[in-house]
């Protein structure tokens, strides 16, 4: 028997607001793919993604239809995966760690991925039979499973974790400046600095499969687990005697998050500023219980990135700006207001 | 429910906090458990509560060994309540109470009127349920405790545990809070540093000495001159309160 649940403003104005969403986010998607060097109208986008579903077979130009299809729908729909991928990481980071600073790359992620990736790019480790995304992919996991260790298995409580995560940051940075600095020329540096301040360009389908699979789990396995990160509010103890299998929920979400994170890595590099920003602008209007957070997080993330993305390619002509750089850039004066507002009233 | 603990060992490295404790609370009854700083009381409660394993011993909470029960189950007849725990989350009270709902549901089940019913009774319980909208973080030190307190209610627990509840709160607020819990319809233990407090509220005392238990009785049988000077190192006069078997200490300057 169920009845209204008034505490959280019923299911009726959250389903209505994650509707909302996907409407924004649809139509962000739409402008993603009519903008770009080439303009193309949204009437010809919407004819040409109905011919590359199939559904009708409207005669407009290949190159219009190569370019929405191929190239531009596949960027914008990874650029939302990513976004709702790295906002997912952060929101069950920042609940399991405690720490309102947690973001996807706080277990080191990044740091592995970028020595994973400049192992391959400047080393050359795997003879040309590694791509850079797998290099990143296996530092990303080898970072993690440092972490992991150092903390028990991420048992030893949230400071334990968060000192590991820094620690093992602070390694592999050494690790890929050394790299870096001992034999690689100036191209290959500015190849994976700019690699790991992120970009869209370049991912294709099989980017957007891989990746859609793989947050689609992620947040499943987190909706499935939300009254569990609810009951970590007042830590792991208080968890515990709410009956929460402490324990094993960490080591799961934890392997969950690095799962998640070192997958967009891997493809798009370190994106930062989201996972950090959208889980507290999300908190501000759903609140802060997991089963609202997790979904408006994944949307509003997703969102986020696709928007970001169309700003990285329109700000300056011509030219694509890092989409690292602006997600900070834009995130950090919305972040101020949310600070602003949502200050303690003393 | 009854608890039996049987020769309980705890220790951290090489370190022994508990060392061989055996007790029994009976049904209804209300367990002071008092002792210096450090002589083990947390760390009892906790493994009383099955929060913590003990390395040999065991804990039996209505006749069955809480090692063999899963942590969800025990959480629906067991609740515990921290030491003035804390958060930075932006939770209301109601929140809060709810989250005492946690091992009655399952992943994705709804909010059931049995659920309504106990987070409302709870709040009630501890006179909060018009602060129920209110933040969690503008609530005062009396208030939060009364919350948690009322969040280990709605959990529907048989028995309680509670860590040092009256810890940083005003007089008035600390007997308040024990007189309710010594009121409830449960069996509960409650650490306690008071002892003046433990001897008005609790029918009977164990009393912790560097992880053992020293005495235990009935607070007018626990808590002579002799065994405060012994176990405390303090010198007290020990005379009748107006209420029978509940005695009244007067500690000396020296």
């Amino acid at each position: 028997m169920s009845t209204a649940d008034p505490a959280e403003g019923g299911t009726g104005r959250l389903l209505l607001l994650l509707g909302a969403a996907v409407v924004v986010l649809a139509f962000a998607v739409a402008v993603a793919t009519a903008i770009g060097d080439f303009a193309i109208g949204l009437g010809t986008v919407f004819l040409a993604v109905t011919n590359g579903l199939g559904l009708t077979g409207a005669d407009i130009p290949p190159i219009e239809q190569s370019v929405v299809w191929d190239l531009r729908l596949s960027r914008a729909l990874v650029a939302a995966l990513a976004g709702a991928g790295l906002a997912l990481c952060g929101t069950i980071l920042q609940a399991l760690l405690r720490n309102p600073l947690a973001e996807p790359f706080v277990l080191g992620v990044s740091a592995g991925a970028s020595t994973g990736a400049v192992c391959v790019i400047v080393l050359g480790i795997g003879a040309g039979g590694l791509s850079l995304s797998m290099g990143a992919f296996a530092g990303a996991f080898a970072a993690f499973a440092l972490v992991a260790l150092l903390s028990n298995g991420a048992t030893s409580g949230p400071n334990h974790t968060i000192l590991a995560g820094v620690a093992a940051s602070q390694l592999f940075n050494a690790i890929t400046s050394y790299i870096v600095t001992t034999s690689g020329n100036a191209q290959q540096a500015r190849d994976v600095m700019f690699w790991l301040l992120g970009s869209f360009g370049g991912v294709r389908w099989p980017d957007f499969q891989l990746l859609i699979g793989v947050v689609v789990l992620g947040l499943a396995i987190c909706l499935w687990m939300a009254r569990s990160l609810d009951a970590f509010t007042f830590g792991d103890e208080d968890a515990a005697a709410l009956g929460v299998p402490v324990a094993r929920i960490r080591l799961i979400l934890f392997g969950v998050t690095a799962l998640v994170t070192a997958t967009i890595v891997s493809m798009v590099g370190a994106i930062g500023f989201v996972g950090l920003v959208v889980p507290h602008a999300a908190r501000y209007v759903v609140g802060p219980m997991h089963l609202r957070l997790i979904p408006a997080c994944a949307a509003v993330g997703a969102i986020f990135m696709v928007l970001a993305d169309i700003a990285s390619r329109v700000v300056v002509a011509q030219q694509t700006i890092p989409i690292g750089v602006v997600t900070a850039l834009v995130g950090v004066p919305f972040f101020a207001i949310i600070l602003y507002r949502a200050r303690p009233q003393t | 429910m009854r608890i039996a603990a049987r020769n309980l060992v705890w220790g951290v490295r090489r370190r022994t906090i508990v060392s061989d404790v055996s007790l029994d609370v009976q049904e209804g009854e209300t367990l002071g458990l008092i002792g210096p700083n450090g002589s083990g009381k947390s760390s009892l409660l906790r493994l009383l509560a099955g929060l913590r394993r003990p390395l040999s011993g065991r804990v039996e909470i209505g006749g069955q060994d809480i090692a063999s029960v899963p942590r969800r189950t025990l959480a629906r007849q067991v609740a515990f309540v921290q030491q003035s725990a804390a958060t930075d989350t932006n939770v209301s009270v109601r929140d809060v109470v709810r989250l005492g709902r946690t091992p009655h549901r399952s992943a994705l089940s709804g909010w059931s009127a049995e659920d309504e019913t106990a987070v409302a009774a709870a709040l009630d319980r501890v006179d909060m349920a018009g602060h129920r909208a209110q933040a969690w973080q503008t609530l005062s030190g009396g208030e939060r405790q009364r919350v948690h307190i009322a969040r280990a209610l709605a959990q529907a627990p048989r028995v309680m545990f509670l860590d040092e509840p009256t810890n940083h709160l005003d007089i008035h607020h600390q007997i308040e809070i024990l007189r309710m819990v010594r009121d409830l319809d449960l069996t509960s233990v409650v650490a306690l540093h008071d002892l003046n407090l433990a001897a008005m509220f609790c029918d009977r005392i164990v009393v912790l000495r560097n992880g053992a238990v020293a005495a235990s009785g009935t607070p007018e049988a626990v808590l002579t001159e002799a065994l405060l000077r012994d176990i405390f190192r303090v010198e007290a006069e020990v005379g009748p309160s107006s209420r029978p078997g509940q005695p009244h200490i007067r500690f000396k300057a020296g």
